[in-house]
């Protein structure tokens, strides 16, 4: 692992209105590995994810990317330099086939043959769309539409994948599995993950690092496992009394 | 039902004098009670399965027509259609090709605003601008300049596009309903302006005097020359009005299918998600509406120049609303679908001309029907999913 953070958010600040969402994140992502950021409801862990991607303007603050300033540039310019976002809700496309979804995935690339390339990669990684390839998105059950967000990502050649709460209302066995191939990306590809989720224990058994938000501040960071074992995580996040 | 006739009584029985005359609305009555009585007859016998002779041989019938519909290849059906379409005023009079010339003119129109509502998913209801924007440039410089149609007509479609984007660019940070107020706005302003500004386009009088468009064809009649000719048959408009409706269709099928296309779908689902995925959202929204003004843009320039006047009333918010309801009725993002849509809300309206003054009343009642029974349209889009089976072969 390099010493180069491959994301680095220094102090950002965020706000809807008159309301603070972020209020200075700090936080540093290295090439190859799988961080966590967990938290509460409304703590700001989708907001960190979506000014990452332009989609939030900061109020404050700076954002690298491979040592390179990416706060304030368009949100259409992040996928080519390979960040892309898995975002909260899935958010695929509900009226377009499976096929086009995946194909809007890749839709700054003009390399047709590594894109066919690509989405039988994707198609390897999951099955079952491969079976559904014509159908439309919107008609898929709610683990395939997490797996169709996640390709339709992947399709971009991301160097670092964002994924937000990708457990979502997610039956137990679909998230052990989505998580597997969570792994499987990030060791076969070697793509940096940053993951958001509220799911702390599975996200903490995942990643190597973790980062805890509440209300708009990082009020914890650490090794995945010494937060894993952190007796105050256990009791906020974990459930234990 | 009973609400209909509720909402029907007092109309049926009410002239526009005063006078009652509720006599005559009773045979009216009549009419409407034994059409429903008989269909209701129909509903019950089909419920007790005495019927099931006749459902069956359609059934059948309709499996057969079905297989050979899809043994035969697209483009016969499409070659066939074209043909019919040429051959059309050859067989027909003024009024059928007048008629004709208006479908035209509104399946421009509506596929034009098919890109900005059926694949961007903008609601537009000031769409009409664009068409009097289109047809205002091809008067003015007609009138000013005599520049004929030809000319005019890319000129038409720039101005237009222009205009798209003048209005596309403060409103592209709209949603939904905010946007549809907006560009309603819009529409509106482009009406006044049209209305108010007498040096330019004299006002509500309107501009008269538009040369109609012209073609050059070789003359062998005392050497060899060439002649200019302008079309004001109407024969001849319903050509050039086909040949700009073929254009539109084909260009928008290309538009469709075209990698740009699949993104203006994928804004229409999801506008942050496109974003996410390295679609220029605010650039693709921008070209929507400029190419929709192009079509209409067009459609405009051959109005002006088949009416040979216009005035700011051809250009109100009814003709977007009726624009609209073509897009929505025959089908969203479908083309087969908006053709269908214009053909029916220029045909009915025709055909329902015998009920003179329930003319209205029945399309309104005929697009209610149609709503509540095939609410995606006529013909529904199948989009995106036939193309990628196509491509699998």
């Amino acid at each position: 692992m390099s010493t180069e953070p491959i994301l680095e958010l220094r102090d950002v600040h965020t706000s809807y209105g008159n309301i603070k969402a972020l209020k200075g994140i700090s936080l540093s992502v290295y090439p190859g590995e799988i961080v966590s950021i967990i938290g509460a409801n409304g703590a700001g862990k989708s907001t960190t994810l979506m000014s990452i991607c332009g989609i939030i303007p900061l109020k404050q603050g700076e954002i690298y990317y491979n040592s390179q300033a990416i706060h304030g540039k368009a949100a259409d310019l992040l996928p080519p330099m390979g960040l892309c976002q898995v975002p909260e809700g899935r958010r695929i496309f509900p009226r377009l086939s499976v096929e086009d979804n995946l194909e809007m995935g890749a839709f700054f690339r003009k390399d047709k043959v590594e894109i066919a390339k690509d989405q039988e990669h994707v198609f390897d990684l999951f099955p079952v769309l491969k079976d559904r390839r014509h159908q439309h998105g919107g008609t898929l059950s709610g683990g395939e539409q997490q797996m169709l967000a996640i390709g339709r990502a992947l399709m971009s050649r991301p160097r670092l994948l964002l994924l937000d709460e990708p457990s979502l209302g997610l039956a137990p066995l679909i998230v052990q599995k989505i998580f597997e191939i969570i792994n499987e990306i990030n060791r076969n590809v070697g793509t940096t993950i940053l993951l958001v989720e509220q799911n702390a224990n599975i996200a903490l058994q995942t990643a190597k690092r973790g980062y805890v938000l509440e209300t708009g501040t990082i009020v914890m960071e650490d090794d995945a496992k010494s937060l894993l074992n952190n007796p105050e995580i256990r009791k906020a996040y974990l459930g234990e009394a | 039902m009973l609400w209909l006739f509720g909402l029907l009584w007092p109309l049926l029985g009410i002239h526009p004098d005063g006078t009652l005359s509720f006599a005559n609305a009773f045979t009216v009555w009549f009419y409407i009670f034994s059409a429903t009585f008989l269909i209701l007859v129909a509903v019950v016998f089909h419920k007790q399965g005495w019927l099931n002779w006749i459902s069956h041989s359609s059934a059948a019938a309709r499996a057969r027509i079905a297989a050979t519909y899809s043994r035969t290849p697209q483009w016969v059906w499409i070659a066939a259609l074209a043909l019919l379409a040429v051959v059309f005023p050859m067989f027909t009079g003024r009024y059928e090709q007048d008629v004709a010339i208006n479908v035209l003119v509104y399946i421009c129109l509506g596929l034009g605003l098919n890109i900005v509502i059926g694949l961007a998913g903008m609601l537009d209801l000031g769409y009409i601008a664009f068409y009097g924007v289109g047809a205002y440039t091809y008067a003015l410089l007609s009138i000013h300049f005599g520049i004929p149609f030809w000319l005019c007509l890319p000129v038409a479609a720039f101005t237009a596009c222009i205009a798209g984007c003048i209005i596309g660019y403060p409103t592209l940070r709209m949603r939904g309903d905010y946007l549809a107020i907006v560009t309603l706005g819009f529409g509106e302003i482009v009406r006044i302006i049209l209305n108010n500004w007498m040096q330019l386009t004299n006002g509500p009088n309107g501009i008269l005097g538009i040369k109609a468009p012209g073609i050059y064809f070789p003359s062998l009649a005392d050497g060899f020359s060439i002649e200019h000719l302008y079309l004001k048959k109407l024969q001849f408009l319903y050509y050039v009005i086909l040949l700009l409706a073929i254009f539109t269709i084909l260009s928008v099928r290309r538009l469709n299918i075209s990698r740009i296309g699949r993104a203006w779908e994928a804004i229409r689902e999801d506008e942050t998600a496109a974003e996410l995925m390295g679609v220029n959202t605010y650039r693709l929204k921008l070209l929507a509406y400029a190419m929709g003004a192009v079509f209409a843009g067009m459609a405009g320039a051959f109005f002006a120049a088949r009416v040979r006047f216009v005035s700011p009333e051809s250009f109100t918010f009814l003709e977007s609303a009726t624009v609209l309801a073509m897009v929505v009725l025959g089908g969203m993002a479908s083309i087969p679908g908006v053709i269908l849509g214009a053909l029916a809300l220029i045909v009915l309206p025709e055909l329902f001309r015998e009920f003179e003054l329930y003319r209205m009343l029945c399309l309104g009642g005929a697009m209610v029907v149609m709503m509540v029974f095939k609410p995606s349209g006529f013909i529904a889009a199948k989009r995106l999913g036939r193309r990628s089976e196509e491509r699998e072969g």
